[in-house]
């Protein structure tokens, strides 16, 4: 039995369709590539499957473990062994990394460590990534730059120890050194837990790093082309738009880069616009 | 770990009540110049005291509602009991000494544990009396005075006329009025010159019985270079009839000295919260109010510094929490009346369930006192559309050479951030209790570690019950 099973997977932001049928299975142990240009999907693929409320699946199924993921809010789907590493970490303002991390281990692994326990496990792991030493004292993603936000996030994954993880763009923004420090903690956890990786990326430079088994080649909500690690080659040497004219599915135009995103942040704004005004003086 | 004072939202675990079978003196409803003097006499008070009282009576009767503000229509002044007095029993130095039924109540709170781990002092007030007070023997060596107001009048009477109704007075605004009408019980104290005291001193204030109306005066001086920290606490069982709670707090803050007041009001959903609380801060002095309002059904206080001296330092950090069917209007109040005196004023509010917050504050800065410095920041958090908060920040600065800030937010916990938190295995209402509590850090960061722990712990509770 696959790990994950993706059938026929439907799902659209606002009433526009952004994911239009995607299959695909993933075993322990393997790490699939999903390269495609901005506004392809990929980001609404990754928070599909983590439970995002932005995007609705409209049909398709979502197995994990042999269980339909679709029903289950992103805490049970994170329970369940589900990670997703962001591309745009969200800041949480007077809330500690230290609490959040340990809250989150609690919840996920069901494990109860001391604090004096957790601060040596956090305080190790944020030095392998180049972490501030001061890490778990600041507020979550607060004062913490692109680079630092992304390893972080390296960091909740290996904390939690998930068998799946989707890991979307996080070399985005990245200088080589960084890419291969979270590379390299990555794989670590990959080794330790057999797990299996979902990794969105525009780029091949992140697949020198954390190699993949099978690339997916995803233009406009669908997977256009799949195959071995000489895909993302191909792919760097001819561009996305040769594989595109491949694809007789392609027609319409792609979303606008990072929709996902400007979908949830407009979410917010709207809900903060329906807030009464505040009174003068 | 213990906590120094139980808080609750889900407020049936403080809804017990005492039989009232066995106390002294309990007032008929309605207010009048025969109770005033009634009070005065049961407590033998010299005559100026008494005249005071009926001033501030006449004034009471003659002053009209405040019109802004919130809605206290609720409140019906011949419906309430003015004064009662549970027990002969007042400032027992034991709790052996406190008659068992109002013991258990306090030990039902914490209070008796409390004092023995964190608390320099005690005064444990139930309805209008002090029944329990305490203070370490050596810090009553060093000539620290930690009792009721009445006591005061008795023992210190210079120092009580010195200063009682001089930094309110009672024709400040109505219910000052009431309060200097009708007072009782509270807290009277005196930190000598140089005298640091080192850990809080904590007054309680229960009020019992249905319709009772709860006066407290007090009174608090530090000498020169002296410093004290006074925690207050509050309960009351649910009553389908309003009572009220009209407070004075006198604080002058001698050169030099350091004041730190810190109020945790948990009221019953059937409580008038209506409160004036005024600090005078002499030359390189700090005062600090800390001010947590997480119940009653309408709160209006705003304390208040005065900066009379250079140097003088002022922070008022305050914490409003609104639910189902309240309103807290607060906010704080400083105004700045010498040269290089600096001032911090924080609020932040919550509001959920249909609750309303007020953030309504004023600073003022008079002509002449140059380098002043200040800033003034208040940040509203709503849980749901049906919840409301309002901001009325005055500025009153007749000096140009100032720095004068002020900064409002008002926000909505974010999909995002719960998305977030929940993608990393946390339930909805872990999550929100976690994003509310970040919101309010700034504020329980400065409680004493103790009270923070039990804020939080509430909190956390209070939003597991508010996610279906």
């Amino acid at each position: 039995m696959a790990l994950l099973e993706i059938k026929d997977l439907h799902a659209s932001i606002g009433g526009k369709s952004i994911l239009k049928g995607i299959t695909l299975s993933v075993n322990a142990g393997e790490v699939h590539a999903i390269m495609g240009p901005n506004g392809s999907g990929k980001s609404t693929l990754g928070n599909v499957l983590a439970g995002s409320p932005v995007a609705v699946v409209t049909t398709g199924q979502l197995l994990f473990k042999g269980e339909e993921l679709l029903s289950l809010s992103p805490d049970e789907r994170a329970r369940k062994g589900v990670f997703i590493a962001f591309q745009h970490p969200i800041e949480i303002q007077g809330l500690k990394f230290h609490t959040f991390l340990k809250r989150a281990v609690e919840a996920v692994r069901g494990e109860k460590p001391t604090v004096l326990e957790f601060r040596k496990t956090v305080a190790s792991r944020a030095a392998d990534l180049h972490l501030p030493a001061d890490f778990e004292d600041r507020d979550v993603n607060r004062g913490l730059s692109g680079g630092e936000k992304k390893r972080s996030e390296v960091l909740q994954l290996n904390l939690l120890r998930p068998s799946l993880a989707l890991l979307d763009e996080i070399d985005s923004g990245l200088d080589v050194d960084s890419v291969k420090t979270a590379s390299a903690e990555v794989n670590r956890w990959q080794r330790e837990n057999n797990g299996a990786v979902i990794l969105m990326t525009h780029y091949k430079r992140v697949l020198e790093f954390i190699e993949p088994d099978f690339v997916h080649v995803m233009l406009d909500g669908r997977i256009v082309k799949s195959g071995g690690p000489e895909l993302a080659s191909e792919i760097e040497a001819e561009g996305y738009e040769a594989l595109a004219k491949l694809s007789p599915r392609v027609e319409e135009k792609g979303v606008g880069k990072d929709e996902f995103y400007t979908s949830l942040i407009k979410l917010n704004k709207e809900k903060a616009d329906r807030v009464p005004s505040v009174g003068g003086g | 770990m213990q906590a120094p004072m139980r808080l609750e939202f889900d407020y049936r675990q403080f809804d017990f009540h005492s039989s009232e079978k066995g106390y002294a003196f309990k007032s008929e409803k309605g207010l009048s110049e025969e109770l005033v003097r009634t009070i005065s006499a049961q407590k033998h008070e010299p005559e100026w005291m008494l005249a005071m009282r009926l001033e501030a009576l006449d004034h009471f009767n003659k002053r009209a509602m405040p019109t802004w503000g919130a809605d206290l229509s609720g409140i019906d002044f011949d419906d309430l009991h003015y004064y009662v007095n549970p027990t002969d029993v007042h400032n027992a130095k034991t709790w052996d000494m406190v008659p068992d039924e109002y013991k258990k109540t306090f030990e039902k709170l914490g209070i008796p544990e409390a004092e023995q781990k964190f608390l320099a002092g005690v005064g444990a007030q139930f309805e209008s009396e002090n029944i329990y007070h305490s203070l370490r023997a050596d810090l009553e060596a060093k000539g620290v005075i930690f009792s009721d107001v009445e006591t005061a009048v008795q023992t210190h009477p210079e120092l009580v006329r010195k200063y009682f109704g001089k930094i309110i007075p009672y024709r400040d605004n109505k219910f000052s009025a009431l309060n200097t009408a009708v007072w009782s019980g509270g807290s009277f104290v005196y930190v000598p010159k140089g005298v640091r005291v080192d850990l809080p001193l904590q007054a309680y204030f229960r009020i019992n019985a249905s319709n009772v109306g709860q006066f407290e005066r007090t009174l608090i001086i530090a000498e020169e270079g002296s410093s004290v920290h006074y925690v207050e606490g509050c309960s009351a069982p649910v009553y389908s009839a309003a009572s009220l709670h009209s407070a004075v707090v006198e604080i002058v803050a001698l050169p030099g000295s350091k004041v730190q007041y810190t109020t945790i009001q948990n009221w019953s959903n059937n409580v008038y919260n209506l409160v004036t609380k005024r600090a005078f801060a002499y030359a390189n002095s700090d005062v600090f109010w800390l001010d947590c309002n997480i119940g009653s059904r309408v709160t209006m206080k705003y304390p208040s510094i005065y900066l009379m001296g250079e140097g003088a330092r002022a922070e008022i950090l305050s914490l409003a929490y609104a639910g189902k069917g309240q309103q807290q209007d607060s906010g704080g109040k400083v105004i700045h009346l010498a040269p290089r005196t600096t001032s911090v004023i924080t609020s932040k509010s919550v509001s959920k369930d249909g609750g309303r917050t007020s953030y309504r504050g004023l600073l003022k800065v008079a002509k002449g006192c140059t380098g002043v410095k200040s800033s003034v920041r208040c940040d509203a958090l709503l849980l749901d559309e049906i919840s409301r908060s309002d901001t009325y920040p005055y500025m009153e600065v007749e000096e140009e050479q100032v720095s004068v800030g002020h900064e409002a937010t008002v926000g909505k916990i974010g999909e995002e951030q719960l998305y977030y938190l929940m993608s990393r295995g946390l339930t909805e209402s872990e999550a929100l209790a976690l994003i509310v509590l970040g919101f309010i850090e700034d504020f329980s960061k400065r409680l004493p570690m103790e009270y923070a722990i039990e804020l939080n712990r509430l909190v956390e509770l209070d939003m597991s019950g508010s996610v279906g």
